[in-house]
């Protein structure tokens, strides 16, 4: 199962841009797994530190999590003005609060202006692009949340530190 | 895992229970492409599971025109109370008595476990298999070759 969507422009990539091996997660803003994954990629991108990159794709599950669409449009609202990684790990940290009051508490935390957000939330001004990651996701094989790709191959092991790292270097020796 | 019904067969025909008072027949469909997804058991304890994952991209199957259905062991009223708690859209069958004869009829019926492998159709207007998965039980096979296969119809 590959990556049908390469990693690009319209992608928010953390760490360096020439690094070996990039990581893409497909996740899920409301999703307990996500949540469970979300430090263990943390401690990843610290050990392999300029080697690897890493990228993060919507896939909000919104019929069984019904924050899920919402949270991933916030992320997306803060990437807009420069602080989608800052969201993205609030988001994650705040997972059982998750809902319009959080969204408008930690856009005022950021230095963005709750206003714009809610006015943006209410619009679906970036329901569009959530919808476009998910597709794309689907059509790549995604089959549940979260999907990790490592150098565009479907990682289909849990995702725990040792699996992940385990793999991850599994593709740097092929670099 | 079994070797399937693959394409160029004409789908075997049913009429199972979708509700407790509702059959439905596969060749009342005809017309329109058919997804359907055999699987072992209602209630599977992850998170996006292959049935709510295909709950959340029925939109996608739709845009072909394609109705889904899912089928497993499971009676109605289990069907009933897990698409309630999982919310789908969709609707599941209850290949329940004889029990398992229709997964048997697309040789998707793991006998020695008494449930259905995880088996994919895409079945054309006309009744004819124009693609099939069978998946390891434990692996999710997602739904890209579901859709790419019915991409393949359109042309």
């Amino acid at each position: 199962m590959t990556l049908r969507i390469p990693v690009g422009e319209h992608d928010y990539i953390q760490g360096d841009a020439n690094a070996l091996c990039t990581l893409v997660e497909y996740g899920d803003y409301e999703c307990p797994h996500c949540g469970h994954a979300y430090p263990i990629v943390k401690r990843v991108q610290k050990h392999f530190g300029k080697r690897l990159r890493f990228v993060f794709r919507n896939f909000p599950l919104s019929e069984m999590h019904p924050h899920a669409e919402s949270a991933a449009e916030t992320s997306e609202f803060a990437g807009t003005k420069n602080k989608f990684w800052e969201m993205h790990d609030l988001l994650f940290e705040n997972q059982q609060k998750l809902g319009g009051a959080l969204y408008l508490k930690l856009a005022t935390e950021l230095g963005l202006q709750p206003e714009a957000l809610r006015e943006s939330l209410e619009k679906r001004a970036f329901a569009a692009k959530v919808k476009s990651d998910f597709t794309g996701g689907v059509r790549s094989g995604v089959n549940g949340t979260p999907t990790f790709f490592i150098n565009g191959e479907r990682h289909d092991a849990t995702f725990e530190y040792e699996d992940l790292v385990g793999a991850i270097e599994g593709a740097l020796s092929l670099t | 895992m079994n070797n399937i019904l693959g394409a160029g067969t004409q789908a075997p025909d049913f009429n199972l229970h979708v509700t407790p008072d509702q059959k439905l027949k596969l060749s009342e469909l005809r017309g329109k492409p058919v997804v359907l997804a055999f699987y072992p058991a209602d209630w599977s304890p992850v998170c996006g599971d292959q049935m709510s994952l295909y709950n959340e991209i029925l939109s996608e199957f739709h845009k072909f025109g394609a109705e889904l259905l899912g089928v497993s062991v499971d009676g109605v009223w289990c069907h009933e109370a897990f698409a309630k708690d999982r919310r789908l859209h969709f609707p599941l069958l209850a290949d329940f008595e004889p029990k398992g004869e229709v997964a048997k009829s697309y040789r998707a019926y793991r006998q020695e476990d008494g449930v259905c492998e995880r088996a994919l159709f895409v079945i054309d207007k006309n009744g004819v298999i124009a693609w099939s998965y069978c998946s390891p039980v434990a692996v999710n096979p997602g739904a890209d070759g579901i859709l790419e296969a019915l991409e393949k119809l359109q042309k």
